[in-house]
């Protein structure tokens, strides 16, 4: 069962950007706002060699890992074609201003 | 909302590829109807030669089988030729009655083999070359038969030619013209070419025009008549004289065609809903017939019809990079020669190469290779970009020797290397899997390549070797992009060059209004444009527009360099590399303190701390700071370092004070954004011990003052600075090196190196520029001074010392 769990306020993450929440159970997760202000969350390890995505460029609802440039889908976790792998993503969800994830 | 039916005329390369790039775009705008007056999918017709010369199957030449069209809910119907279109209705009727409507239309009817009007033309065993019927034809015929006689000694005629005669077949070829592939090749790399063919039992008849083709006693085709009076004994024979645009349909449909469907720059015909891209369609008085100037017809097509409303084709200049019955030949331009023209040639026939460059007023015009096509792509970037090239002319004809460095041994020849030869040297990746996702994939551009396979996506030193096994896989021509004007990434189709301009002249200071004013396709763009874009914002409009670091790669925007385990490293900035006892002691301690695994000296005269955690920064930066140290920068496309010798202050050889005029620049240069990183060296005496030959700025000590090198570089290519002038004081080594810089973050791409930025605009221009005249050098230099003013040092900002704001938040995380 996952629990829902507040992590901070919208805020505190910046546009186009990312913060890593740390957990006991699933390890980093990174958090990310995109321009929109839609909220996804992924594990902060690119399917590739575990480069923390958290730290990559932002755009669209995509990150690419900054260690290799792969490109990873932020609501699915998949990486793009032609590269192939996938990342596990979360459940992020947003309520008046402040950021919940689901793990 | 119901879909607009688009319905595409012509199932080859063309088309599909319209189709390809459409989906890219807007994959649901259009229910798609394809139809096609050959029975197979979409297969890549350059390559019929290797079939016909039993190097390839049918099925290895099929571009998209079956399942890409059901897959993609595209209606094919195969073998169904349109005879008309009911431009009223709206709707494209087939000769077995299939009718299918459409809201746009897509003409890509390809061309008809000119048929020469003699006598005998109709006759069986007399065929063209143009799609795999013909093909299979010819292998029928050399099974049961030995004349053979092609008419026409261009590409495809030397192509059927070659693949005849490795089926067994008496082949001669029969021309009108003077020599050989006179559109592609001057008169004496054809004799070569000619040579070489008939070594391999190729006959030739020259200036010779066909009349009569002979019927025999089987009612097939026996001989061929020439004007001479000679009659050639033929069994089959295969017209390839030249094509024409197949504008039949077209025409009677009432769409203005002259050689060719005539379209507008977006590919419409005269008829707004009806588009023509490929061979039939003509452009500005052009119909091309290389697969190059095709697909930039299909991606503006493409884009027209998703109605982005942006992009425009304004034609091709065209250059040709074949490989003809296993010989490479390239050819670009004008070199016919004649007035006002001189010639540059190299000629070693003993070893089959012949290289030729056409120049005028300083400029080449026009260029011939025979034998060695390596530098082919280099001649026609400089004629394109019409580049000055009187200081390099003298060895213009060895070439840019840019393949064959880190990692290949001198290798330079691609198709002779094995498939096990490694290419990529950065990815791993070897000849057998470029050549093997070319042909899989169906890929014919660089990018294709780079992304399917990674190779020569990281460095790029080996992409002249990618493109030769490009243009040898995917046969026929490979025109190589076009580097200096290729669009910025994928969202765009603006070049860098493009975006500088506007971002000046329309004064545009942040990132959402060059998107927009440049009708950027993506929301946000991508993790390539976004940092060039900050890039040219921040050295265009220096303290007006603002730095976005979410658009800066996680180095400069943590301000120390990720590593593979996402740990980072720490580089303090030391001047000059110098250094001091307490600042030494104050690295070790913060070395020990925060467990720093492993210190290291940097080839930049620098002290790294490896391996120390992102939450760690602030709190070790807060330490150095206390000791009086600054951001080294060895993390950004920046100021990197300036590289001392130990100078006059204590060399008994030293003419200079280097380590002081190190320092000096060093500290002016502090906080320089650039288009690419930035080394200098400054070394007292002409012994050079700073290295200074292989920087973007090297300074050498001399008795009498100061000599200046400039776009050196020491790394992927190492390419040695050029001497820039002789200066005599400190303050004109500022002066001048500075101007320069600036020059260079003012005009220079993003990831381009000043030495890739002088060989694209010429050293001569960057002279007339700085040294020759004073008040530009003088503007330059202030500029620069004035850009780099009040720069914090971003380590203090982020350090524990400073108020906990924003700027830190980025180092700490949550937890849950």
């Amino acid at each position: 069962m996952s629990d829902l769990k507040k992590i901070c306020a919208l805020t505190e993450i910046p546009q186009l950007g990312s913060r890593v929440v740390k957990t006991e159970k699933h390890g980093d997760i990174a958090i990310f706002r995109t321009s929109d202000d839609e909220v996804f969350a992924v594990h902060d390890k690119c399917p590739h060699k575990q480069g923390p995505l958290s730290q990559g460029i932002v755009h669209g609802k995509q990150v690419t890992c900054p260690l290799h440039s792969w490109k990873i889908n932020l609501d699915t976790g998949e990486a793009q074609a032609p590269d192939v792998g996938c990342t596990k993503s979360f459940a992020a969800r947003l309520e008046n201003g402040e950021v919940y994830l689901s793990i | 909302m119901e879909k607009m039916k688009l319905v595409l005329v012509g199932n080859g390369m063309a088309g599909v590829r319209t189709l390809e790039e459409l989906r890219k775009i807007a994959p649901d705008m259009y229910d798609i109807t394809v139809f096609g007056a050959e029975p197979h999918p979409n297969y890549n017709r350059i390559l019929l030669s290797p079939v016909l010369a039993g190097e390839m199957t049918i099925q290895d030449i099929i571009l998209n089988d079956l399942d890409w069209y059901k897959d993609n809910g595209i209606a094919l119907h195969t073998g169904k030729k349109i005879t008309k279109i009911d431009r009223k209705a709206r709707k494209v009727i087939a000769d077995d009655g299939t009718e299918a409507e459409y809201d746009r239309l897509l003409l890509a009817t390809g061309s008809n083999p000119f048929i020469l009007p003699v006598p005998g033309k109709d006759l069986p065993g007399v065929i063209s070359y143009r799609d795999i019927a013909d093909t299979d034809a010819m292998i029928e015929a050399a099974k049961a038969h030995k004349h053979a006689v092609v008419i026409g000694a261009g590409l495809l005629g030397l192509e059927a030619a070659n693949g005849l005669i490795l089926r067994g077949m008496s082949v001669t070829v029969v021309h009108l013209g003077e020599w050989i592939m006179e559109r592609q090749l001057d008169k004496t790399a054809a004799n070569m070419m000619q040579k070489a063919l008939e070594a391999k039992g190729m006959q030739f008849r020259l200036s010779a025009s066909t009349t009569e083709l002979v019927q025999g006693e089987s009612g097939r085709v026996c001989a061929l008549k020439l004007k001479s009076g000679e009659t050639l004994p033929a069994d089959l024979v295969v017209m390839a004289a030249g094509i024409r645009p197949n504008t039949t349909l077209a025409e009677s449909a009432g769409l203005h065609c002259n050689r060719g469907i005539v379209v507008n720059d977006t590919l419409q015909t005269y008829d707004p809903r009806v588009y023509a891209v490929g061979e039939c369609a003509n452009h500005r008085g052009t119909a091309y017939g290389l697969v190059a100037p095709l697909f930039e017809q299909a991606k503006v097509a493409a884009n027209h019809l998703a109605m982005y409303g942006i992009g425009r084709y304004q034609g091709s200049v065209t250059s040709t990079k074949l490989k003809v019955t296993g010989i490479d030949v390239f050819s670009a331009g004008d070199f016919s020669g004649g007035e006002g023209t001189e010639d540059i040639v190299l000629s070693d026939p003993g070893a089959g190469v012949y290289k030729r460059v056409v120049i005028k007023d300083d400029k080449i015009v026009g260029a011939v290779a025979y034998g060695d096509t390596a530098d082919g792509s280099w001649y026609f970037q400089m004629l394109k970009d019409g580049q000055n090239i009187a200081d390099i002319r003298d060895h213009l004809l060895f070439g840019k020797s840019h393949l064959g460095d880190a990692g290949h041994k001198g290798q330079n020849q691609a198709a002779s290397l094995p498939d096990t030869a490694e290419i990529c040297g950065c990815n791993g990746v070897c000849k057998g899997t470029i050549v093997k996702a070319i042909k899989e994939n169906g890929l014919f551009t660089l990018d294709d390549v780079r992304k399917h396979t990674k190779a020569s996506s990281s460095c790029g030193s080996c992409t002249g070797l990618v493109e030769q096994i490009i243009a040898s896989t995917v046969g026929g021509a490979y025109t190589p992009a076009d580097s200096n004007n290729k669009a910025v990434c994928g969202c765009t189709e603006h070049s860098h060059g493009e975006v500088r301009k506007a971002i000046r002249e329309q004064h545009l200071i942040d990132i959402p209004s060059v998107q927009h004013a440049m009708g950027w396709k993506t929301p946000n763009g991508c993790s390539s444009c976004r940092p060039a874009l900050n890039y040219y914002l921040i050295s265009t409009w220096p303290h007006e527009a603002k730095d976005d670091p979410q658009s800066r790669f996680i180095n400069e925007r943590a301000h120390a360099n990720i590593q593979k385990d996402g740990t980072y490293s720490v580089v303090p900035r030391m001047l000059g590399g110098l250094t001091t006892p307490d600042e030494l002691r104050a690295i070790a301690d913060a070395a020990d303190k925060f467990k720093v695994p492993t210190v290291k000296v940097t080839g930049g005269q620098r002290i790294d701390l490896l391996g120390v955690k992102k939450d760690d920064l602030p709190k070790i930066w807060a330490d150095l700071s206390k000791a009086g140290m600054v951001s080294g920068h060895a993390y950004g496309k920046s100021i990197r370092t300036v590289k001392t010798c130990v100078g006059a202050e204590h060399c008994r050889f030293g003419t200079q004070r280097s380590m002081d005029m190190g320092v000096k620049l060093e500290k002016m240069l502090f906080g320089m954004w650039s288009p690419h990183k930035v080394k200098l060296a400054v070394s007292g005496c002409p012994r050079n011990c700073a290295e200074a030959g292989i920087k973007d700025v090297g300074v050498i000590g001399v008795d009498s003052g100061y000599e200046l090198y400039v776009a050196g570089n020491g790394g992927i290519k190492t390419e040695v600075a050029e001497f820039f002038c002789k200066v005599k004081t400190d303050e004109e080594v500022m002066e001048y090196s500075g101007a320069f810089l600036q020059l260079y973050r003012e005009e220079g791409f993003y990831l381009e190196r000043t030495v890739h930025y002088v060989q694209r605009v010429g050293l001569e221009y960057v002279k007339s520029k700085i040294v020759e005249n004073a008040t530009l050098r003088r503007e330059l230099y202030e500029r620069l001074l004035y850009a780099l003013q009040d720069y914090t040092d971003p380590w203090l900002e982020r350090s524990e010392l400073a108020d906990k704001g924003t700027l830190r938040a980025a180092y700490e995380d949550f937890s849950a």
